[in-house]
């Protein structure tokens, strides 16, 4: 896993003057649906993988907000891109490219 | 010569501007194409936000129409402008107006197109439209069966901010709705527990407030997450699914019954009213205005007018207040 | 007697050099196929299978039937440079042949034989000869002609888009349209100051003969002829005009039964190869039909892969719909290339550790809806209500939990991740003892079909229905609504099943059938294979798709997928969209109702004992 060297949910206190949001400003350039999102929880509650396991879409997506990327990257290899959350979200949040650019991060972050 | 005034349709909005309209002088032609007067408020049991009988309103409306021609069970087919006059068909007649006055309300959003919610499949999830009228016959909800619910769940937002079904936009009253019909299933069954599943809470208007806060004292469970999806399960129950966001969990229940706060969809008809009379319709399909600020009720048509619903989804206080101004507006222009 | 100019060194030294790369090339190609492959190839050589193929070869590289299927006026122009190419050298061969008398003469005299000689009384059948030679050239030249025509304006060649090509391909093109012009400049000039040629170049020479200076053009026509053959041949391996040596080889390789695999092969070097580039599948993508995104249609990707150059751009921006592998001419499997494209990008890292062992209750009929299946409860019910009727004795694997079958996983290229979700669900599957297994949606169907190895038959639900329909173990009964069918391009084009729906829509009211159905049906737009593209631009295609079924002209509109059943109402209010299984439920219902009375009566009789 790689270490960002800062974990604002750790403090227990979401700093944004130190938060790195270089992730989620490059989900919005790729994909501006990312900040649609009115937290109604409709993709965490019908998701596939969310019936085993503690993984939300919508609060993966908070946590690239507030800078946690590292445990969003984690999540995000939980999704099977089954795209039931693409099919309900009210705001037409482009849910599965969020994925896949987040997984992508992965990758390519140094 | 006493001019003539035509209102298509015969809900709060037509009714308020056809008695406003009548007292000013005018001839009024009141075309409504169901059988009873009053619209869906006529079909409701009590308002909010103090669960009022919804028939107060509407008799009120009615009994003071004064000489207002009214057409029930007419159903408008055309409207043409000829030599800046109106020709109406209805039910193959024509009739002649100086001015029309569009009131044709809302339609309830067809919540089966919700699937996943189960509307029309599983026999215990119901509209409001359903619950109102329920009270109205039996007092209390029942389940399909007859059985007397222990639990009931609301459930907000349907047909309303969920652009995977056209309607992007807020109906503005279901929430007020939810809250007052929640405390109405608790005050008919005090040991139902009541579960609200809403998105925000938009409670604007004068005494909602109140009434969320009585909600919550009679016991109401309040959960910020909208419903993903429903099944039907033993004993004709139904099983939701949401998350409660603000613990950050999923959550999945099973009720007895299912209640969908539908929102206010713009009418088919009307549309083609508005196609007719050569009127442009707004982003999620009401009729446009030719100035949402300073001029609410005129459209780009001369001598057409609109009031109510048709315009976007509204309650019955703000409806009437717009069919006052309407009429206002009416009159200055006949008086031109 | 021997012939020779020093002008013939350009076409000679082009034609060598383009024999041996081809002929390097090919070898590479076949010695890389793989083992399973070379069996292929072996076992099938000496049956009646490679003349077959030859005979494809001509059907296709030279009369391009399938070219002349998509318009009439393409296929002309294909047709004329390829078969009047090829007749040009086949009959000059043979002219020269007889002429000498059977000597074998380098390869330039036929193509230079004008030049060489100037006295043709000798030879047999003269007459014909000059007549067929410039006949020949005339129907190239109608070709070239049409191909100038082309580049100017492509819509009466049926092609709204043409593809855009590098500079090589340019200067390839260039030296191509330059050959046969100049052979007829070369031999008109010839005819005018020697009195050889036929019809019409001796016509044309003895009209500019007059003309001053004439002579002086004599060797540099020879010249720039011979020079732009030689370019030519020297640009073919390097453009798209390998395309012509190489769709010969591909035809005889898929004629032996060798197909794409899961991962890229030397057979997909060839594939690659064959890509003539011509465009056709651009006009048939709806990305660029209707979104305007022109950029990544299989001619840009394959090219872009010949060249070792795919950006993920290409690879992803694709629904792998289908519709371009059945409206390229030269049959190429784009989607499969392009999916395997996908499986080769590194893996994002998944990990389903959590994922439990999941049982369900045994039964003879394994049931999976899927996940899209409980999003539309309807289609759900619909069929296991038909299920009871015809007594089917079924359990429903995925009721309660379920996991992704794997489909979307493996069309974003994730192979690995895919199989693991496959390995849970077989073992699922299996745990149930069941003799088929049937599923409403042909997203899972084709990943449980094609990757589970599953040693039951897997049926989508509409195959399965129509079974019991046709044995009549499921009774229905037609009413008189319209209805149009949209076929999803999982079933469709990916898993081939078009006719069972149709038969079974036909026990449910009256099928109206459309231009844009089977393997020409549009995507809904729902595709799970491109995550790039939003939900308006989605709405975009649907209304579309429903517009080319003609969805407005009937009652219902009927798919067989919850995708596309979601897509479409979600991008249309006026359309009832339904399953097959919500239709047939209705034909079901009628059969009851036509039976009423008896029923009443049982209701009576009931009543009476109780």
């Amino acid at each position: 896993m790689i270490d960002f060297g800062f974990t604002p949910f750790a403090a227990g206190v979401t700093d944004l003057d130190k938060a790195n949001l270089s992730l989620a400003k490059q989900i919005t350039e790729h994909e501006p649906s990312f900040n649609l999102c009115i937290s109604c929880g409709s993709c965490s509650a019908t998701c596939t993988a969310g019936q085993f396991t503690k993984f939300s879409f919508r609060v993966m997506c908070h946590q690239i907000r507030k800078g946690n990327t590292t445990l969003a990257i984690e999540e995000a290899s939980k999704c099977m891109l089954c795209g039931k959350c693409t099919l309900i979200c009210p705001r037409n949040v482009n849910t599965r490219n969020i994925i896949r650019l987040v997984r992508k991060a992965q990758t390519t972050t140094p | 010569m006493t001019k003539t005034v035509a209102i298509i349709g015969g809900g709060v909005a037509g009714l308020e501007t056809a008695k406003q309209l009548n007292s000013l002088g005018y001839s009024v032609k009141l075309f409504e194409k169901s059988n009873t007067l009053g619209g869906h408020v006529a079909k409701w049991d009590r308002l909010f936000p103090n669960k009022r009988h919804a028939s107060e309103v509407v008799s009120s409306l009615t009994l003071s129409q004064g000489n207002t021609q009214t057409l029930v069970g007419t159903t408008v087919s055309s409207i043409k402008r000829q030599h800046g006059n109106f020709i109406i068909s209805a039910n193959s007649n024509n009739h002649e107006a100086d001015a029309v006055v569009l009131a044709t309300g809302f339609e309830l959003f067809p919540a089966e197109k919700k699937e996943e919610y189960g509307y029309g499949l599983f026999e215990n999830v119901i509209t409001s439209a359903d619950l109102e009228q329920m009270f109205i016959k039996h007092g209390k909800p029942a389940m399909a069966s007859g059985h007397k619910p222990v639990r009931i769940a609301f459930i907000h937002c349907v047909g309303s901010r969920d652009e995977k079904v056209n309607r992007p936009y807020c109906s503005k009253v279901c929430c007020v709705t939810a809250v007052k019909q929640a405390i109405e299933v608790k005050e008919a069954i005090p040991n139902c527990e009541v579960f609200c599943f809403y998105m925000d809470l938009r409670m604007f208007g004068p005494g909602y407030e109140d009434l969320y806060k009585e909600a919550q004292s009679k016991g109401v469970t309040f959960i910020r997450g909208r419903l993903s999806e429903s099944s039907e399960i033993e004993g004709g129950r139904v099983q939701i699914k949401a998350e409660d966001t603000l613990a950050s969990t999923p959550l999945k229940m099973s009720v007895d019954i299912v209640v969908l706060m539908v929102g206010m969809s713009p009418q088919l008809d009307t549309s083609k009213l508005a196609a007719d009379l050569g009127l442009s319709l707004n982003a999620d399909g009401f009729i446009a205005a030719t100035d949402l600020h300073t001029n609410p009720t005129e459209t780009t048509t001369k001598g057409v007018f609109v009031t109510g619903a048709c315009t976007g989804p509204n309650n019955i206080t703000d409806t009437v207040n717009a069919a006052k101004a309407t009429a206002l507006d009416v009159h200055n222009y006949l008086s031109r | 007697m021997s012939y020779y100019h020093h002008f013939v060194i350009p076409f000679t030294a082009g034609l060598l050099f383009l024999v041996i790369v081809v002929a390097a090339k090919w070898i590479i190609w076949i010695k890389g196929l793989n083992n399973q492959q070379k069996r292929q190839v072996k076992g099938n050589i000496f049956t009646k299978k490679s003349l077959l193929a030859t005979w494809e070869v001509l059907a296709e590289s030279l009369f391009h039937r399938k070219v002349f299927k998509k318009n009439f006026l393409l296929g002309y122009m294909h047709m004329s440079l390829a078969l009047g190419w090829f007749l040009l050298i086949a009959m000059g061969n043979l002219e020269t042949r007889i002429f000498t008398h059977g000597q074998l003469n380098p390869p330039y005299v036929p193509i230079f034989f004008e030049f060489f000689e100037h006295d043709l009384s000798t030879l047999r059948y003269k007459e014909i000869f000059t007549f067929v030679m410039d006949f020949l050239l005339l129907f190239v030249l109608s070709g070239v002609a049409l191909a100038y025509f082309k580049r100017a304006t492509s819509k009466p060649l049926g092609m709204k888009q043409a593809t855009k090509h590098a500079f090589v391909d340019k200067l390839a093109l260039t030296s191509l349209w330059l050959i046969f012009p100049l052979r007829l400049a070369a031999e008109s000039v010839t005819a005018g100051l020697y009195g050889t040629g036929g019809f019409f170049t001796r016509w044309l020479g003895e009209a500019i003969a007059p003309l001053p200076a004439i002579d002086m053009l004599y060797y540099p026509l020879w010249w720039a002829y011979s020079l732009s053959l030689g370019l030519f041949f020297i640009s073919v391996p390097f453009t798209r005009y390998m395309h012509i040596p190489t769709e010969t080889l591909l035809i005889f390789l898929r004629k032996y039964g060798i197909k794409e695999t899961e991962k890229h092969t030397s057979y997909t070097q060839v594939e690659l190869n064959a890509c003539s580039r011509c465009g056709i599948c651009i006009d048939s993508c709806q990305l660029s039909s209707e979104l305007g995104i022109s950029s990544s249609q299989s001619t840009y990707f394959l090219k872009s892969l010949r060249d070792k150059k795919a950006t993920d751009y290409l690879t992803e921006t694709c629904m792998l719909c289908g519709r371009c592998d059945y409206s390229c001419p030269v049959g190429i499997e784009n989607s499969t290339i392009r999916l395997n494209q996908r499986r080769e990008s590194p893996a994002t890292g998944t990990s389903f550790g959590y994922v439990p062992a999941i049982e369900a209750s045994k039964g003879k009929i394994a049931f999976f809806a899927g996940c899209m299946g409980q999003l539309t409860p309807s289609v759900t019910r619909a069929t296991l209500a038909l299920f009871d009727a015809a007594d089917v004795e079924y359990t429903h694997i995925d009721k309660d939990a379920t996991i992704c079958c794997g489909r979307p996983l493996q069309v974003n290229g994730e192979e690995n991740a895919a199989r693991e979700l496959a390995q849970k669900n077989k073992q699922l599957i299996e745990g149930t003892g069941a003799e088929a297994l049937v599923t409403t949606c042909p997203i899972c169907a084709r990943i449980f079909a094609e990757s589970y190895e599953l040693s039951i038959p897997v049926y989508h639900h509409t195959q399965f229905l129509y079974q019991l329909a046709a044995s009549g173990q499921l009774k229905l009964a037609p009413s008189n609504n319209l209805i149009t069918y949209h076929d999803p391009c999982e079933l469709g084009r990916g898993l081939g099943v078009y006719d069972e729906p149709r038969e079974l829509l036909k026990f449910a009211g009256n099928l109206v059938e459309v231009k844009s159905s089977k393997t020409n049906s549009l995507c809904c737009g729902g595709s799970l294979a491109i995550t790039s593209i939003n939900q308006q631009q989605r709405n975009q295609m649907a209304r579309k798709t429903l517009q080319s079924i003609g969805a407005n002209d009937v009652d219902f509109v009927a798919t067989a997928c919850p995708l596309c059943k979601k897509t479409f109402t979600a991008a249309s209010d006026e359309n009832a969209i339904l399953d097959i299984s919500e239709i047939l439920v209705k034909a079901f219902a009628n059969t009851k109702q036509s039976s009423k009375p008896e029923q009443k009566q049982t209701a009576k009789e009931t009543s009476t004992v109780n």
